[in-house]
């Protein structure tokens, strides 16, 4: 083939006009969904926040090859974070969420100082992130100070803007829509850049990676402060729009499993893996929620399910699957 | 806090020492032969628990003696797991493992809430309340025979793995799998065998715990990070560090319960498992 | 030290848990030259590639490349610097493209994704591999492999480069090709240090080479010489034999 133009580079490639009127026409109608279908906005809305910390999971996991079993930490930390700083300091959450990012790159940077330097990788990664979230649970569990096994109520004040409460699940709705469409934006955007194809070659090879020029211990900080920050925004936001928050539901290992279980299923390392995933599961889960009313944690089963079969038959996840059907369709 | 107070806790501790190290020494053999870190290890225990519950409901058996029937149960759910899930994917990235061990751990406990209900179950024996007291310290002879039987299924699989010849292909197939092959050693059966003697060590430790621990779908979850953490400081792979592991972590748990509000006692083996990992990956007694 | 010396080992030793691995090895390349590494398995020689590119730190030693020491440094580092090197067992990123893959090296040279895809075309041209840049790297033949594995380390425009046994595994004519790039390679004004099993190729490609066996250096010279060398006969052959040249 010959030399291709700048306009048809190939790691910069972007999107058709075509596909850019699709991705307008699809923002505006879920800008219309609150009002078109108010009964599915909360399904969407954890759609969007699982989505989201999926995506964020992704960056470090699917896209830089560190797989984290404890991404709850970041979330819990988010939480927690701008919860107490409101609850003890009056500190408006929208300052709050800052500041939970910020939280959430510190101790992000500062697990990753240590594992990466001591070059921990694979299951033992995984497991180090489990323990320090489970640190992160017990301690809030016994430490009454931070709430306790009870958590913390944040006091309902209706309509007030300027502390994060609304009377209405819209505002809501449209914050997690746009902090996921910007961490797709934020993935599409890194894919076509240096820092993201070091990404990519960190997670395939780290000895490679070193030899042609990579740090990899930067850039696999770099990963992780993108992860642990977007995910502790995510925490803030949960917080303040279910006003209730607890060490199980937040540090909870539970939570660090459907973090994760999006991206695995819907293709780890794609932009839109977590959204597809995020998708496909949170509906399920939800149904089997109501239909097994007495047995919850009956939706598990079939996140283990899917899971068992994504792994075994489609280990790119559905994302995978859709571009091999796309491919068998350009060529046949 | 007097001094039969602590001596008391490091005795409890040491005996449910004995219970982790023979789960952890299950999960060693399966991470030492495979390279697999098994997630569904608490779920297999779980199975093992309530395997002993039902024979004792149903049949009237007694736990102890349903061990010789979960030995045999866990060893070929093991072993199927093992043939017909993980190895088709062994040349996989290793994280793929990891997900699907995690799968199937999800389904398992979950199931087991479909089935079983999530209600905690107690198996009431006559005999469980019966202690012992040398002075002021008192020892639970539930507790005591779980340490022993610990202590005897571990002993056994260190005589298996370095006195018999299939012991010996375990011990090649994981430090040497090409040298192992070239042996004339059938890896693929040697996975399944180890994954179902591992899995039958995590059916054991539950069935041994029955009598005096509830009995519920997420038991597994407690257990299988404890067992983790004992993996990692005992050495990867090593049978021996698995056991003094285990005890080292069961009186690190009293000596957390000593000193902290009972949601925290794991906070100390868990801060002995993240410096293990990054200051002496390999463990006390790992290559 | 001459002033266009590119490459200055200076009495390096490595052991590991007391096996003595590198022993006092010591040897200077000079600029533009092809220089080789060789001796018997196990002799140390990538154990030597790992110490000069930044993999292992020596017990002692100096390890002198364009007046700085190196073995204080990471491999990153010293590529930056501009040494690169090859991997015996190549390690392609296998879930990226060909293309991809020799990109992440030339982003060592530049920042802008622009430049990097233009020269990435550019070495892939060289090494012929160009009608496969959008293929995924796993699904290459063992020599695409071996010109992959070049590609990349060209790719981050070394002034030194380290091939560690990019011939293994390829036929004669295969080899032939690649014994073209590496002469090109050096026309172009990259400095080589080759280890190579097959006498052949070596002795018809390097300028100077020195010998390791039991990580000491036991002879050092031109191709001629070396052939005819007692210790490096009896290293390879056992003694009372001789080099058949083929």
């Amino acid at each position: 083939m010959s030399q291709p133009t700048l306009a048809t580079s190939y790691l910069k490639r972007g999107l058709s006009r075509q596909t850019w009127i699709i991705i307008g026409i699809v923002l505006v109608l879920l800008h219309l969904l609150p009002r078109a279908i108010p009964q599915i906005v909360h399904i969407v809305i954890m759609i969007y926040l699982f989505a989201t910390m999926g995506q964020a999971w992704n960056v470090l996991g699917g896209y830089t090859g560190q797989f984290s079993f404890g991404h709850s930490l970041f979330f819990g930390l988010g939480a927690y974070v701008s919860t107490l700083l409101y609850l003890k300091l009056g500190i408006t959450p929208w300052i709050g969420i800052l500041i939970s990012c910020l939280s959430g790159i510190a101790l992000g940077l500062f697990i990753g100082a240590l594992s990466f330097r001591y070059g921990l990788k694979g299951p033992f990664f995984a497991l180090i992130m489990l323990a320090f979230a489970e640190i992160f649970h017990m301690i809030t569990m016994g430490w009454n100070a931070v709430g306790g096994s009870p958590g913390l109520l944040i006091p309902l004040k209706g309509n007030a803007p300027h502390l994060m409460q609304f009377t209405s699940k819209q505002p809501f709705y449209y914050m997690a829509l746009w902090m996921m469409v910007g961490s797709l934006y934020l993935v599409w955007r890194l894919e076509k850049t240096r820092t993201g194809l070091y990404f990519l070659s960190v997670r395939e090879d780290h000895d490679a990676a070193e030899a042609l020029g990579v740090d990899t211990f930067k850039v696999q900080m770099i990963a992780m402060a993108i992860s642990a920050g977007l995910t502790a925004m995510i925490g803030t936001i949960y917080a303040q729009y279910l006003l209730f928050i607890d060490p199980d539901s937040t540090f909870g290992i539970l939570n660090s499993v459907e973090i994760m279980v999006r991206p695995i299923i819907g293709g780890p390392g794609t932009v839109l893996g977590p959204l597809l995933g995020s998708v496909v599961l949170t509906p399920l889960a939800e149904i089997t929620r109501l239909a097994f009313q007495s047995y919850s944690g009956v939706y598990l089963m079939w996140y283990g399910m899917i899971l068992v079969i994504v792994i075994m038959f489609l280990p790119h996840g559905l994302m995978g699957m859709i571009r091999q059907i796309i491919d068998k369709y350009r060529k046949g | 806090m007097n001094l039969n107070f602590v001596l008391q806790s490091l005795l409890n501790g040491l005996l449910i020492g004995g219970v982790y190290s023979l789960i952890a020494i299950g999960l060693t053999l399966i991470f030492g032969v495979m390279k697999v870190i098994n997630f569904a290890h608490g779920a297999v225990m779980m199975l093992g628990m309530y395997c002993t519950y039902w024979l004792f409901v149903f049949l009237k058996v007694n736990p102890y003696l349903s061990i010789l029937l979960v030995i045999p149960i866990l060893f070929i759910i093991g072993a199927a797991f093992q043939k017909f899930l993980i190895n088709p994917i062994i040349k996989a990235p290793g994280h793929n493992q990891l997900f699907l061990t995690l799968g199937v751990s999800l389904f398992l406990q979950n199931m087991a809430v479909f089935l079983w209900s999530p209600d905690y179950r107690v198996l009431k024996t006559h005999y469980a309340n019966i202690t012992y007291y040398i002075g002021d310290i008192s020892i639970s002879l539930s507790h005591l025979l779980a340490f022993g039987l610990a202590v005897l299924f571990a002993s056994i699989l260190y005589v298996i793995l370095t006195r018999t010849d299939l012991g010996r292909a375990i011990r090649a197939a994981s430090e040497e799998p090409q040298g192992a092959m070239l042996m004339g050693i059938n890896i693929k059966r040697i996975y399944w065998i180890s994954f179902g003697i591992g899995s039958a060590c995590a059916g054991v430790s539950g069935a041994a715990i029955t009598t005096f621990f509830p009995i519920y779908p997420y038991v597994g979850d407690i257990f299988v990070l404890t067992a983790y953490v004992v993996v990692v400081l005992g050495g990867l792979g090593s049978v021996l560090g698995a056991f003094v592991g285990g005890l080292i972590i069961g009186v690190a748990d009293s000596i957390g319960a000593m000193f902290l509000p009972g949601a925290m006692k794991s906070i100390l083996s868990f801060i002995i498992f993240i410096l293990i990992l990054l200051f002496k990956p390999t463990g006390l007694f790992g290559r | 030290m001459t002033s266009n010396s590119v490459l200055n080992i200076v009495d390096v030793s490595k052991s590991f848990r007391g096996l003595r691995a590198l022993s006092g090895v010591s040897f200077t390349l000079r600029q533009g030259e092809i220089f080789g590494l060789i001796g018997p398995n196990g002799a140390g020689k990538t154990t030597l590639f790992n110490v000069i590119s930044g993999f292992l730190k020596p017990d002692s030693g100096r390890v002198g490349f364009l007046g700085k020491d190196l073995v204080r440094l990471k491999p990153h580092e010293i590529c930056k610097m501009g040494l690169a090197r090859t991997f015996q067992i190549v390690k392609p990123f296998s879930y990226l493209s060909i293309l991809e893959n020799v990109a992440v090296g030339c982003f060592n040279a530049t920042n802008d994704i622009q430049e990097a895809e233009e020269r990435a075309w550019e070495v892939l041209r060289f090494v012929g591999l160009e009608k496969k840049a959008l293929s995924p790297a796993m699904s290459t033949t063992t020599p695409d492999r071996k010109r992959l594995e070049l590609a990349r380390a060209l790719a981050s425009q070394p002034q030194l480069l380290l091939l560690d046994e990019v011939m293994a595994g390829l036929n004669p004519t295969e080899q032939m090709q690649i014994v073209g790039l590496v002469r090109e390679v050096r026309e172009k004004g990259t400095t080589l240090l080759v280890i190579e099993h097959t006498m052949r190729v070596i002795m018809g490609l390097c300028d100077r080479i020195v010998v390791l066996n039991h990580g000491e250096c036991i002879a050092e010279g031109e191709p001629s010489a070396i052939c005819s060398d007692k210790d490096v006969i009896e290293a390879y052959l056992g003694k009372g034999n001789t080099f058949v040249r083929d």
